[in-house]
């Protein structure tokens, strides 16, 4: 038996733990999370499984804010509770049986509900990377959100109550660094290719290649000879279908034949057939990246302009210099057919000119920070090649104001109006979860909470929501059958509706923390009797 | 302990399972029946205790189940600690089931989870018949088929006519990284597993040729250390063991001293454990979300308070939250839930036996992973060809490269097949493509 050469990496044992969500986040990504401290706005069984979804995945620590104490009706529905916490501060049962799923985890609690926080308190909240509130009152709610607002931290509110759930999400501004699409599109610059790659594709002369290189040329290189070719014809690339269509022709009859004059099976060309749709195309700057790039925080950058601000702008410059109009290059090669040694000597020029591009806005970029009067190391070139590489992807969110939506007059009614219209929409539920707060205000209980409550109750909360909706300027709702709904739930906390939401809630956590994938914007809602969500602008 | 369903612990679900709704099913009758019923009859079986099993444990002891099994033939590896989380570090080593019933047992009173350490495949047909619903949190496609033509070979049809009472739903999740899906199978009833086989994506492979001659990515010098260099060298005397991390350092140096010889860039450690174990991404809110709707729609299907989901349902949340419901379609000519005959068309009855396992293979609506086959020649059951047992596969491989009508297969005939992705063996008549 061969004894290997022992120059295999020692893996970590932090790196084998979290292995399978390295692979979507990346180590980058865990940093921010373990650097990340959340707050939950009572344990209820929502916010446990929120909790738990983050606590496992090695958030860095969490704090629970909760003044109630354990009852019979906890335990049936939330698993970090047992049987003998009744009684039991449910902050700190609840924080005990979490910290027990993961010892890379810090937490702690505060047995006071958050209307007392946010009296004696009122900075309290100014250092967590995210607030999660479940099962709070309207008018806490009010105040809460304001605040976070103002502070420019996320704020995710939840709740679920039968067979519904809901989840709005309250974020002045966003940035997303990394949005890991479905299908990238790559980066060639066939139509426009920087000096570096038009000297190499003038290298090559596909006539004098016997049958073996010639099958063996990656389809980027065919691509760009028939480009040529066409556009000795043409002022421009081809753009209709049918310029297409006569493009792809072309490739077609560059087909070796044999002796026959038989068209050879050339798999390359099969494949530069089928890229042409992808690859032949202007490169264009998308308009979601265009809203970053002229957004007033790229232009007018300040002392506290956040990394995100100083790299977009550095890109920008470069863009505006020697980018010439375009973005610094991916660097990236999708796998095609071709021999090593063509396929790799291609791959290095992208390769190259990616490096020399990532140099250039990272000069750029220390420049900026001399300008801004801040350290240099403030910004690592790590971040600057993250940046360069998913250039394309860049993107921000601005949010409402969860405050403007429980104004009346700020609202906006139109979408609630014109969704409730359609029968199907789950507008409805918006509409009676904001009719059950109306009902929790002023009679301190849910609607049907008690068996001999469930008849008066339906007329009760009608009666909220026909105000609510009066407010608002729009028509009562067309059936009773969701008020009925409401009051057969009883505010009752369904423990797998639960999971589902707070599952939802904390991949949404984890977007915000880790600036990958995008979050929603800003509400959604879930009939887990239909099985279907909708999201909401509000 | 009998007046358990009337606890005040219980309210959450006795306020939807004692009151009527407007959108509960038409059958549905509000009483204290429907909690006693799952507290006490109800059985579950719970298949695979990993990240989603184990939310399912979870998820189904706090809707009301009591009656519960778990079966997993696994032991718990450091890795699964990120969304296990009925695992602890002290239980590395330790069985998934066993340690995820321990567990449930323990925290919810009056639980009562049986474990069982072993393949689903080591279960017959009695074990499986005597559970009311069946929930499935797999990561493997062959298992996944194993128990769905479990469940319909269960079924019972007198003249033609299905008896319901056989039929056991099947819920069942998938997931990767910010995705998911959940479907619910009414086995004879709905689209079955292989109705809808096409749904799963094919493996992705590289062509024997690039990774030999022609590499260009990292994972193609992986692929030619596990598929040619291991078997050559045979450095541990053992097939690969993606647990092994002595197997996994052999095939992470030398892939590196091949990607060094090609000039390949990007060769990590952990792309190597990914190819060599074929890894997919997986992390805690996703099984959460999966796993919590399959067992929303267990207690909806042991209750009948509401519609169940029909049939299917995808999640994907990268961009924002996007889930989308559809009805699979029930394939009239399933080769595992129609009872219509089957059929296998060839080109020619003059095909050699590797050609005709070569489209057991695949074709998309078989996909097989090593058909053994067996005929009914003249009256007599011959074996023809059976891969899975070394003795006889040394005596049936010659018949490989002889043809079908050598064999005395002719039009019409009734082959046997054997496969791993199913319970029971599958008739299939042969047939002459016409134009052929």
């Amino acid at each position: 038996m061969a004894s290997p050469i022992p120059k295999s990496p020692e893996q970590s044992e932090k790196n084998r733990k979290y292995d399978r969500q390295l692979r979507l986040w990346n180590d980058h990504g865990q940093a921010l999370l373990e650097g990340a401290h959340i707050c939950l706005i009572n344990a209820n069984a929502l916010g446990t499984e929120i909790l738990k979804s983050l606590v496992l995945p090695g958030i860095g620590a969490f704090t629970i804010i909760d003044g109630n104490k354990v009852t019979e009706e906890d335990i049936g529905s939330n698993f970090f509770l047992d049987a003998d916490s009744v009684g039991k501060s449910r902050a700190h049962v609840s924080t005990q049986f979490l910290l027990e799923l993961n010892p890379d985890v810090r937490g702690d609690y505060i047995d006071e509900g958050p209307e007392q926080i946010l009296n004696n308190s009122p900075d309290f909240f100014n250092n967590f990377n995210v607030v999660i509130a479940c099962a709070i009152l309207e008018k806490s709610l009010i105040i809460l959100a304001k605040k976070l607002w103002e502070l420019d931290i996320p704020l995710i509110v939840c709740k679920t109550i039968g067979f519904v759930g809901y989840i709005r999400v309250q974020v002045k501004e966003h940035t997303i660094i990394e949005m890991h699409p479905d299908n990238e599109i790559p980066d060639l610059r066939l139509n426009k290719p920087f000096e570096l790659l038009k000297t190499y594709f003038d290298s090559i002369d596909l006539n004098n290649f016997d049958i073996r290189d010639h099958s063996h040329t990656p389809y980027v290189i065919i691509l760009y000879k028939y480009l040529q070719q066409w556009l000795i014809n043409y002022q421009d690339i081809p753009r209709t279908k049918i310029e297409k269509e006569q493009f792809k022709q072309m490739i077609i009859d560059g087909v070796r034949k044999d002796e026959n004059g038989i068209p050879v099976d050339e798999e390359n060309f099969k494949e530069a057939i089928k890229a042409v749709n992808i690859c032949i195309s202007h490169t264009s700057v998308s308009n979601s990246l265009k809203e970053v790039l002229n957004d007033n925080s790229c232009i007018n950058l300040n002392s506290k302009s956040s990394s995100f601000w100083i790299i977009a702008k550095a890109i920008k410059d470069f863009m505006e210099n020697e980018g010439d109009g375009l973005l610094p290059l991916k660097g990236a090669l999708p796998d095609m057919i071709a021999d090593t040694e063509k396929f790799i000597s291609l791959q290095q020029v992208y390769h190259k000119q990616a490096n020399t591009d990532i140099e250039a806005v990272w000069k750029r970029t220390l420049q900026l920070l001399r300008q801004l009067g801040k350290p240099s190391d403030s910004i690592s070139e790590k971040d600057v090649k993250l940046f360069c590489r998913h250039a394309s992807e860049l993107c921000i969110q601005r949010g409402s104001s969860l405050a403007n939506e429980y104004d009346a007059k700020l609202i906006n009614t139109n979408e609630i109006a014109q969704s409730l219209e359609n029968p199907e929409s789950l507008m409805v539920y918006y509409v009676v979860l904001r009719g059950v707060e109306k009902f929790q205000a002023e009679y301190n209980a849910y609607p049907g909470e008690f068996d001999d409550h469930v008849e008066p109750d339906i007329v009760k909360l009608k009666a909220c929501i026909s105000k609510l909706l009066g407010e608002w300027g729009c028509a009562p709702l067309a059936k009773d059958d969701y008020v009925h709904e409401f009051c057969r739930f009883g505010g009752a906390e369904l423990h797998s509706v639960s999971a589902m939401i707070g599952g939802l809630v904390a991949q949404e956590t984890v977007k915000f923390i880790t600036h990958q994938y995008k979050p929603i914007n800003n509400t959604f809602i879930y009939d887990a009797v239909t099985c279907s969500g909708s999201t909401f602008i509000f | 302990m009998d007046s358990e369903y009337s606890h005040r612990k219980l309210s959450h679900l006795r306020k939807v399972l004692e009151r009527s709704g407007p959108f509960c099913r038409p059958d549905f009758e509000p009483s204290s029946e429907s909690l006693k019923f799952l507290m006490q009859t109800c059985k579950i079986l719970v298949i695979g205790a990993g990240g989603l099993g184990c939310e399912c444990l979870k998820n189904l002891s706090l809707m009301g189940f009591r009656q519960m099994h778990i079966i997993d033939m696994d032991i718990i590896d450091l890795s699964n600690l990120n969304r296990q989380f009925l695992f602890r570090h002290k239980d590395i080593g330790a069985s998934k089931s066993e340690t995820a019933a321990k567990f449930i047992n323990d925290r919810i009173p009056g639980c009562n989870v049986i474990p069982h350490f072993c393949k689903i495949q080591d279960k017959n047909e009695d074990f499986y018949r005597q559970f009311h619903i069946i929930i499935c949190g797999l990561d493997s496609i062959i298992a996944r088929r194993w128990i769905n033509g479990m469940l319909v070979s269960l079924l019972i049809y007198e003249n033609g006519i299905l008896d319901q009472s056989t039929v056991i739903p099947l819920v069942d999740g998938g997931t990767e990284g910010f995705k998911g899906n959940i479907r619910v199978v009414l086995p004879g009833l709905t689209a079955c597993i292989e109705c809808t086989l096409d749904l799963y994506p094919p493996q992705i492979t590289y062509p024997l040729c690039t990774i030999a001659n022609t590499p260009r990515l990292p994972e193609h010098c992986i692929e030619y250390v596990k598929v040619i260099q291991w078997p050559k060298e045979n450095p541990f005397d053992c097939s690969i063991d993606g647990d092994d991390p002595q197997h996994i350092n052999w095939i992470y140096e030398k892939s590196m001293e091949r990607a060094v010889n090609f000039g390949i860039q990007g060769l990590t450690y952990r792309l190597v454990q990914g190819v060599v174990k074929n890894i997919i991404p997986a992390v805690a809110s996703t099984n959460a979300v999966i796993a919590s709707i399959c067992c929303t729609e267990v207690f909806k299907l042991a209750s009948s308070c509401s519609p169940s989901l029909n049939n299917y349902m995808i999640f994907t949340n990268t961009d924002g939250i996007y889930g989308y419901t559809y009805e699979a379609e029930k394939n009239i000519n399933c080769l595992t839930c129609s009872q219509t005959i089957k059929e296998i068309e060839i080109k020619s009855i003059y095909i050699k036996l590797k050609d005709l396992i070569q489209l057991l293979c695949s074709k998309n609506d078989l996909q097989m992973k090593n058909p053994g086959i067996t005929a009914n020649i003249s009256g007599k059951i011959k074996t023809l060809y059976i891969q899975s047992v070394p003795s006889i596969e040394e005596k049936t491989r010659q018949n490989l490269s002889k043809t079908l009508f050598d064999l005395g297969l002719r039009e019409n005939s009734e082959i046997i097949v054997a496969d791993v992705t199913t319970p029971n063996t599958i008739m299939l008549k042969i047939k002459l493509l016409k134009n052929s």
